[in-house]
């Protein structure tokens, strides 16, 4: 491996995003002829490095070095030059043109278009590789693996020798995953450079040469797959823990309050999100959900928010004062909020949902509350109390109560936002990536609102991405993987490792790639 | 070889925030110079000093007391149609159906002078003629609302056809009430009787018109800023995804105000016809359904902002009208000298959300 | 059998106007620019056309046929271009809003086409009184060879025009490369953005000439249709917005718009050729085209059937930013 020249290398590569460091000095070859796995968690740099591969970001510091010349890279235009090709999680399709259409949009050439021409060197592609496209097929006819081959093909088409492929297998059924690998084996053969970015450790094993591991932004190593194992990069992955000195009170006298039965949920293009889901969350506990971001973490959220229909399964509510359980299925926030639920909801999405950017922090409080009182209008008195009570309690740093929430930065909005939700008093409030993006001390603050609720005696479902804070905040935690739960684990016991397994495999050793 | 692009000449960047006085001065250099290039335009054409010729357009406004009381009359028809846009812009629903809906209020309006005009006496007739006014204009912009809501169907389009079938319904009924026979107008409604017409208040023939009006104008900003109806529109408007979030049920919240929306375009029918024609045609919307539109943008919303550019277009028309007889010149002038105002207004809104910065003596690297 | 071979004349004759507007805002619209200043464009067409071939017959002896119908052509067609340029530069580079862009568009074009419009009136000795007719002959003159066949027989070369640049359009849209671009542009801006497709120029390029295209529309309504004069009915006005109809019916397709023309031209016309209609059912039956519109309308939203949905990105701004 060494002997051979690197297609790229990429040295010292620095990316900065306002305070955040994405990318610190990472340095990696990638050769021809060979498939590597770029293997990370969440927020270890693996997709900005590549989109600074592929002309989205422009890197702060460092070098790129493609076929012994170094480049720069300043849009993705550059990029088709050097034979590099992205394919993207979001495909980049136009749905009411054809495969042919889309293949060859805005590439230079003769005026008249020939799509017999182009449908025939896709086809060859095609053959040469083992895929199937039909060219003159629609793309809002496609499913959603026909879809990505479509985007493999453009980037093959525009004649990329380097692959670069984001969380490919995340939208496949086992057989599409063992076709698609199928056909990169061949890429790889006729001396194609392929990258995936992946977190998926049996694919690493079944289809990589190597695999170079990143955390936190840097690198932490590279090794060739067959001299590895899945302790071994999963090790690598989330590093040893880390202390941070969260309280975790004992919780007093849990009961169940949420229990979710056998759910399954479907997302619009029809691909399963989460199969036969079952947990019960308690009063005065919080139980942390782990997993890969794309797991189903959002879905299971927004299904017991009553903002996503589901195909199966069933969500009870168990009304604390009288005991009685109630059904959750197929109803939206206004009938749970009609029925009595006290439900929070903290969502990922703080500005696009969870707030109105453009509104002032006394009409954000009044998004829950506006329909109280009798009378046709809105009270405003006291969401303007809450809010003052929010900015003075959570010491949320803001120039008054009027401007625009949008103004405020990221760690104020979530507070404005935590604040909201837990002001009605809820019984069970479920957050999602409530400390992302946000300073220490506003996570810290973040962290005591959650014990305090705790302690309060509501169960609080904690979606999070950061594997140490999940250990030592949480009582129980849930790990998802593609959709189903792969174990649930004791806070208190739950070793960093064994959770970053369950989140890469299914809790048993079940290759399913095995069957076909 | 891959080459490193130059920084561009000059970039624009959206603007975090505008001081209200950056933003009115901007908006008021973008006034003056559309000032300045019609009076470069009236001077090419006229050969006249442009300051005499604004003085005409003052006079033509308020010269007389007459001429005062209409030049009020006509803003309180423009702003009527403005505010019932309001709701709907706020929104995010572009409700370019305003001359339809006026026309079916209007029509509604006449039908009650004509058929009822011997039965009942005027204050009757004005108040069934309010209740079914609006009911007609409700109901024409229901139908593309519920359309919207429920297929998504482009309301844009929609309400801009709907538009013309109210022309032509229009042109129906008055083909039916044509008086006298064979002239294809309606004429003067009740002439003799002055039934269901605006009665003068304190002997002012449009002080009604005017104080419907400041009413509708008071209730729609109370309406859209301190009841829950307009917070729930407020929130459908700037985030789809939050109304849904809080359980806000966004198709009823469509059709409802859609229907408000028309119903108050539908009342400024009813005012056009009881309050200040006394007849109906197709020209009774004249345009102004559109324009009030334009109206609507520029005030962003705001009710009594509304107050000020409805003033302005309605100074511009008459002044331009009033000049043209002068100077004996064609009164087309002054929708050509207001559409170069409107354009000048919408691109100097450009520097109230943007800034441009120019490309530094270095080099990037 | 002379009433619908009179009606379908009719029918032709109306259709070429509004499928001159409907052909324009169809390129416009492709590439997701609405663009409601179609009357106020036609209005500017019809006007420069008349008035350069007003200018043209006054001042020359003896003016010739063929140059005036030139300089009547090049007018329409570089004041219509200015209409799309203004709606453009605003809506593109200044990020204007659209609607209120097209219909400010709409009142200034109206406004000056009737204000000269007035005026050649009064330098002509009163309304009505514009005569040009020399260039107004050469854009009536019948094709030759079909003097004598039926319905073609009073038929001017603009109808036949109009039929070609549709199948032209037709052609262009959907077998060239640049065709392509466009339809990217107005479904998916962003993808044509990544795809290396300059979505500014596209836009720009395709609502000028679709403006030029709409120009030539309000030309020949002034040429043909009311045969070379000047009246301010606000005539162009209701056909600009049964243009605008005109596009949704034929569901941005081209070569349907010409069926579609014809169709509305029918329509409008019937009330004239159906015996025994009181004056005021005739009014209902010019309702017909905007309800025929209408109902397609709910029918393709209903439907959902991806090939005659609107561009997606029809009335949206596009801002590299917003990625």
């Amino acid at each position: 491996m060494d002997s051979a020249k690197a297609a790229i290398s990429m040295r010292n590569i620095t990316k900065t995003f306002g305070s955040v460091v994405a990318n610190e000095k990472v340095s990696l070859d990638i050769h021809k002829g060979e498939i590597l796995s770029l293997l990370g968690e969440n927020g270890s740099g693996k997709t900005t490095l590549m989109n600074i591969l592929s002309g989205i970001y422009y890197p702060d510091a460092g070098h790129i070095i493609v076929n012994g010349q170094e480049v720069t890279i300043r849009s993705p235009r550059d990029v088709y030059d050097l034979g590099i090709g992205m394919v993207h999680q979001h495909f980049k399709l136009v749905d009411v043109l054809t495969a042919a259409e889309n293949i060859i949009l805005g590439m230079p050439g003769k005026g008249k278009l020939d799509l017999k021409a182009v449908g025939d060197k896709i086809r060859s592609i095609c053959a040469l590789y083992g895929f199937e496209v039909n060219p003159e097929q629609k793309i809002y006819d496609m499913s959603v693996s026909q879809k990505q081959t479509v985007e493999i093909v453009k980037v093959l088409f525009r004649g990329a020798s380097i692959l670069i492929l984001d969380e490919p297998t995340a939208v496949l059924t086992p057989q599409e995953t063992k076709k698609l690998f199928c056909v990169l084996r061949n890429m790889k053969n006729d001396g194609k450079a392929v990258v995936i970015i992946t977190h998926k450790l049996h694919e690493v094993e079944e289809i990589s040469d190597r695999v170079v591991v990143l955390r936190r932004g840097q690198y932490v190593g590279e090794l060739a797959t067959k001299d590895t194992n899945a302790a071994e990069m999963t090790n690598m992955m989330v590093g040893h823990q880390v202390s941070l000195n969260i309280a975790r009170p004992e919780p007093k006298d849990p009961k169940p309050r949420l229990v979710v039965d056998h759910l399954t949920v479907k997302d619009p293009d029809g691909i399963t999100k989460l199969e036969d889901v079952s947990f019960t969350a308690y009063s005065g506990e919080v139980l942390g959900i782990a997993g890969i971001s794309g797991c189903g973490q959002k879905e299971l959220l927004e299904a017991v928010a009553g903002l996503q229909p589901f195909e199966a399964g069933t969500i009870q509510y168990i009304d604390p004062k009288t005991g009685k359980s109630v059904e959750l299925a197929g109803k939206d926030p206004r009938e749970i909020f009609a029925m009595g639920v006290m439900l929070s909801f903290v969502p990922e999405d703080r500005l696009g949902m969870g707030l109105v950017g453009n509104m002032d922090l006394t009409n954000n409080m009044m998004l829950r509350s506006f329909r109280n009182g009798k009378s046709m209008f809105t009270d405003r008195k006291t969401p303007r109390k809450l809010a003052r009570h929010v900015v003075k309690e959570l010491d949320v740093n803001t120039p008054g109560l009027t401007i625009p929430v949008r103004r405020l930065s990221g760690g104020n909005v979530q507070k404005v936002l935590v604040g909201r939700e837990i002001s009605s008093s809820p019984t069970v409030l479920m957050t999602a990536y409530a400390v992302r993006g946000l300073d220490i001390n506003s996570s810290y603050t973040i962290y005591d609102l959650i014990n305090q609720q705790k302690e309060k005696g509501v169960a609080v479902i904690f979606v999070g991405e950061d594997l140490d804070v999940l250990l030592e905040l949480c009582d129980k935690i849930l790990v998802l993987c593609d959709g189903k739960v792969s174990g649930i684990l004791a806070g208190k016991d739950a070793d960093k490792n064994e959770v970053g397994l369950l989140m890469t495999k299914h809790g048993e050793d079940n290759n399913d790639d095995s069957n076909s | 070889m891959i080459q490193t692009h130059k920084e561009p000449f000059v970039r624009i960047a959206k603007r975090d925030s505008i001081s209200i006085w950056h933003s009115w001065l901007i908006r008021i250099v973008g006034l003056v110079l559309a000032l300045v290039v019609s009076a470069f335009v009236i001077f090419a054409i006229v050969h006249l000093n442009p300051f005499k010729v604004y003085e005409a357009m003052f006079e033509g406004n308020f010269g007389s007391k007459r001429r005062t009381w209409v030049t009020l009359r006509d803003i309180a028809m423009l702003l009527c149609i403005g505010i019932g846009l309001a709701p709907a812009f706020k929104m995010r629903f572009w409700n370019i159906g305003a001359e339809g809906q006026i026309l079916v209020g209007g029509l509604a309006t006449a039908a009650v002078m004509i058929y009822f005009g011997k039965a009942l006496p005027t204050w009757t007739l004005l108040l069934i003629s309010f209740v079914v006014s609006g009911i007609a204009g409700a109901v024409w912009g229901a139908i593309p609302a519920t359309f919207k809501a429920r297929y998504g169907t482009n309301e844009t389009l929609f309400t801009l056809m709907m538009n013309y079938v109210a022309i032509q319904l229009t042109s129906y009924f008055v083909a039916i009430w044509e008086n006298p026979f064979g002239s294809n107008t309606v004429g003067i409604i009740n002439q003799k009787t002055q039934v269901g017409w605006f009665p003068p208040v304190l002997g002012q023939k449009y002080l009604l018109n005017v104080i419907i009006v400041l009413a509708l104008t008071v209730i729609m900003y109370i309406y859209l800023r301190y009841s829950k109806h307009g917070y729930e529109i407020a929130v459908v408007g700037e985030s789809d995804n939050t109304a849904r979030y809080i359980g806000i049920n966004v198709k009823r919240v469509i059709i409802r105000t859609m229907m408000l929306s028309g119903a108050i375009c539908g009342l400024a029918g009813f005012i056009a016809v009881a309050g200040a024609s006394h007849t109906i045609s197709t020209s009774t919307a004249g345009g102004r359904g559109f324009t009030a539109i334009i109206v609507a943008w520029l005030a962003k919303f705001n009710t009594f902002m509304m107050i000020l550019v409805a003033g302005l277009l309605v100074f511009l028309e008459k002044g331009a009208i009033q000049i043209a007889s002068q100077y004996n010149l064609n009164d087309y002038a002054s929708q050509m000298i207001t559409g170069i105002i409107l354009f000048f207004i919408l691109g100097s809104e450009f520097f109230t959300q943007y800034r441009l910065i120019f490309r530094s003596g270095k080099e990037e690297n | 059998m002379t009433q619908i071979l009179s009606l379908l004349q009719a029918a032709l004759v109306f259709g070429t106007v509004i499928l001159f507007g409907a052909l324009g805002e169809i390129l416009t619209e492709k590439s997701g620019n609405l663009n409601l200043g179609v009357p106020g464009i036609m209005y500017l067409g019809g006007i420069a056309g008349l008035a350069g071939a007003f200018q043209y017959e006054t001042y020359v002896a003896s003016p010739a046929p063929l140059t005036g119908l030139l300089i009547a052509l090049v007018c329409a067609l570089a004041a219509s271009l200015l209409g799309g340029f203004i709606y453009s530069f605003l809506t593109i580079t200044l990020r204007a809003n659209q609607n209120v862009t097209g219909l400010t568009l709409t009142i200034f074009g109206s406004g000056v086409a009737n204000f000269f419009g007035g005026a050649l009136n009064k330098m002509a000795g009163g309304v009505g009184q514009i005569s040009v007719s020399t260039t107004s002959g050469a854009y009536r003159a019948t094709l030759p060879f079909l003097s004598n066949v039926g319905v073609f027989s009073s038929l001017g070369f603009m109808v036949y025009l109009a039929i070609i640049l549709a199948f032209i359009m037709s052609w262009f849209l959907n077998k060239t490369r640049k065709g392509l671009n466009l339809r990217a542009v107005g479904e998916n801006p962003a993808t044509a953005d990544a795809a290396g497709i300059s979505v500014t120029k596209y836009k720009y390029l395709s609502t000028c000439i679709g403006a030029a295209i709409t120009g030539l529309g309000g030309l020949y309504y002034v040429m043909d249709y009311i045969k070379g004069t000047w009246a301010n009915d606000g005539g162009i006005e209701k056909l600009g917005w049964l243009a605008v109809a005109l596009v949704i019916f034929a569901r941005w397709k081209p070569k349907q718009a010409i069926w579609g023309s014809y169709l509305f031209g029918v329509l409008f016309w019937l009330y004239f050729y159906i015996g025994g209609l009181t004056r005021s059912s005739q009014e209902l039956f010019k309702m017909l085209p905007y309800v025929v519109t209408i109902i397609v309308l709910i029918v393709v939203s209903m439907r959902r059937r991806h090939e005659n949905q609107p561009p997606e990105s029809l009335g949206q701004p596009y801002f590299r930013e917003d990625r």
